[in-house]
């Protein structure tokens, strides 16, 4: 289950879309989101999910790939559409069924949601398949680094993102092994009323909690010794190298824009 | 021979549960000098690791002085000392800062303002040190416990350090790890005249020292060259030390009557006593 799942995943590849610099993919997605607001029309809404199919060709995600982790989001969307043809009642009557009336409105808005919804998730989807976890950090250190003159501590909220994706694993592998160090003492996780079952978490997550702490301290301590003493004066190991195909995104986004603005309007 | 570290004296209690105070290391001095190589064993509890905290600055003695590279350390020249010592720690995990093996030897120089430009070569040598250096790109948990140790090693290399700290780094590991963690410093300290202080309760691993301190209680109990530290085999174990099976076999069959010369450190020298023992009568 957890394997299946996509969402928030990172797999490497070398194509268009791998190479460009996280901070204009951030950029791109982040002002991509608003710019879906302005779709109102059937033209709009083709030409966005138009747009988004062709980003999934460049980044050469594999359509099967792609859907079949994205299952239960799928799922999600369907309901709404559905939920949008029952309980909308504006326009022309198009079906009559026994107690089944769906209204043209109905299956319009549905639709016009559903490929809102379905566009933002793959765009942010794409976004994490074709990123590592480490250069959407970097990237937005950076961009967020204008907003250190109003006190926001930029560097260290990205140390934390980054310690925090580096111990996932690791924490990963010790509840597991708490898991069946407990299994072993007879702990039974999987029955029993809901009530039992959160009270048998408890055994998991103290050890869990303790040695996260111990782990805490352990790397503050290695931290320090290794000259860790804020963000004052750090040089940086990765670097970012903004290059002409992150311009060209950019340009393709004001063109897209335009695009939009041209095309909405009435039905 | 330049002096690196010196203890004077050096004592250091901790604030036990019921208020009052616990002696962890008292009156301890030492001296280590350049390219020596200084083993400091001692059983759980005997004070070793509060030493090795108290040679990086993270705990300062109440009675006595730690000097580092002839300066009394002090608040003001933590930092500078600290970026001239290389530390490794117990817990191979909780010391890999970075999300990969070049972002965490780089760790260090990145703290301490080292331009990028500088960076690049500096990683990739000291991962060649290690024999790491196709592993750039690994992540943490797709590597071994020797490997991370390793990684660990050349993150304190890519300082160019004069002193490598080495406190307990072996003792979570499997044997094989422990093997490649120790050739691996074996070899640098050949090439580099690097010096060693590694902190242990494996006298394996003090075979390779040129001076080894026996700790006990917070106390100095022995101090010596290994040979003559291992010739106190019976002290050793009782404060919980494991001797090294060749100097074990070696006393056992002293104690069996059987008459065999000097004291044996590795399999070698005693296998070399053992078939030569009958031809000189």
């Amino acid at each position: 289950m957890l394997e299946k799942m996509i969402f928030g995943r990172y797999v490497p590849g070398d194509s268009f879309v791998h190479r460009l610099d996280p901070r204009s993919k951030l950029l791109f997605v982040f002002l991509f989101i608003v710019a879906v607001f302005l779709a109102n029309n059937t033209a709009t809404y083709a030409l966005l999910l138009a747009f988004t199919l062709l980003v999934i060709f460049i980044a050469r995600i594999r359509l099967y790939f792609l859907f079949n982790g994205l299952k239960p989001i799928l799922f999600l969307i369907i309901f709404t559409l559905l939920m949008h043809f029952i309980f909308t009642k504006e326009g022309a009557l198009l079906i009559d069924w026994k107690f089944i009336k769906i209204y043209e409105e109905g299956v319009r808005q549905g639709i016009y949601i559903s490929i809102r919804f379905l566009v933002l998730v793959l765009m942010t989807t794409i976004l994490t398949l074709t990123t590592s976890p480490i250069s959407i950090t970097d990237g937005m250190e950076t961009l967020l680094n204008p907003l250190k003159r109003i006190k926001l501590p930029v560097h260290e909220l990205a140390l934390m993102m980054s310690i925090s994706l580096r111990f996932i694993p690791t924490l990963m592998d010790e509840t597991d092994k708490i898991l069946k160090a407990q299994l072993a003492r007879g702990s039974d996780l999987t029955s029993g009323t809901i009530k039992e079952r959160i009270r048998a978490v408890v055994p998991l997550l103290v050890p869990l909690f303790v040695s996260a702490f111990k782990r805490a301290e352990d790397l503050a301590i290695a931290m320090e010794v290794r000259g860790y003493r804020g963000g004052e004066g750090r040089t940086r190991y990765r670097q970012l190298d903004w290059q002409w195909r992150d311009t060209l995104i950019i340009i393709i986004f004001i063109i897209l824009v335009a695009a939009l603005i041209w095309l909405r309007g009435g039905r | 021979m330049k002096e690196i570290l010196s203890l004077d004296h050096v004592s250091f209690s901790y604030e036990a549960e019921d208020g009052g105070t616990r002696r962890a290391v008292d009156d301890v001095s030492f001296t280590v000098n350049d390219g020596e190589w200084i083993a400091i064993v001692g059983h759980n509890g005997s004070g070793k690791s509060t030493l090795a905290k108290l040679m990086i600055g993270l705990l300062f003695p109440e009675e006595g002085k730690v000097k580092v590279f002839l300066e009394e350390l002090n608040v003001d020249n933590l930092w500078e000392i600290r970026s001239d010592i290389g530390i490794v720690f117990q817990n191979p995990d909780n010391q890999f800062v970075g999300s990969t093996v070049q972002d965490d030897v780089a760790f260090a120089l990145e703290n301490n303002g080292i331009p990028f430009e500088e960076m690049v070569p500096r990683v990739h040598e000291s991962l060649a040190q290690v024999n790491m250096e196709g592993f750039l790109d690994h992540e943490p948990h797709h590597l071994s416990g020797g490997q991370k140790q390793r990684v660990a090693i050349a993150g304190a290399l890519a300082m160019r350090p004069k002193l490598l700290i080495l406190d307990e780094a072996t003792s979570m590991l499997d044997p094989q790890g422990r093997d490649e963690v120790i050739q691996v410093v074996d070899e640098l300290k050949q090439t580099t005249g690097l010096t060693v202080i590694s902190i242990t309760h494996d006298l394996e691993e003090v075979l390779l020292a040129d001076k080894v301190v026996v700790m006990n209680s917070g106390k100095m109990m022995l101090t010596g060259k290994p040979e003559e530290i291992f010739a106190h085999g019976d002290e050793l174990e009782s404060i919980g030390l494991d001797l090294p099976f060749a100097a074990r076999l070696s006393r056992s069959l002293r104690q069996a009557g059987i008459a065999i010369q000097g004291e044996h450190m590795t399999e070698e020298e005693l296998v070399n006593e053992l078939w030569t023992s009958h031809f000189s009568k």
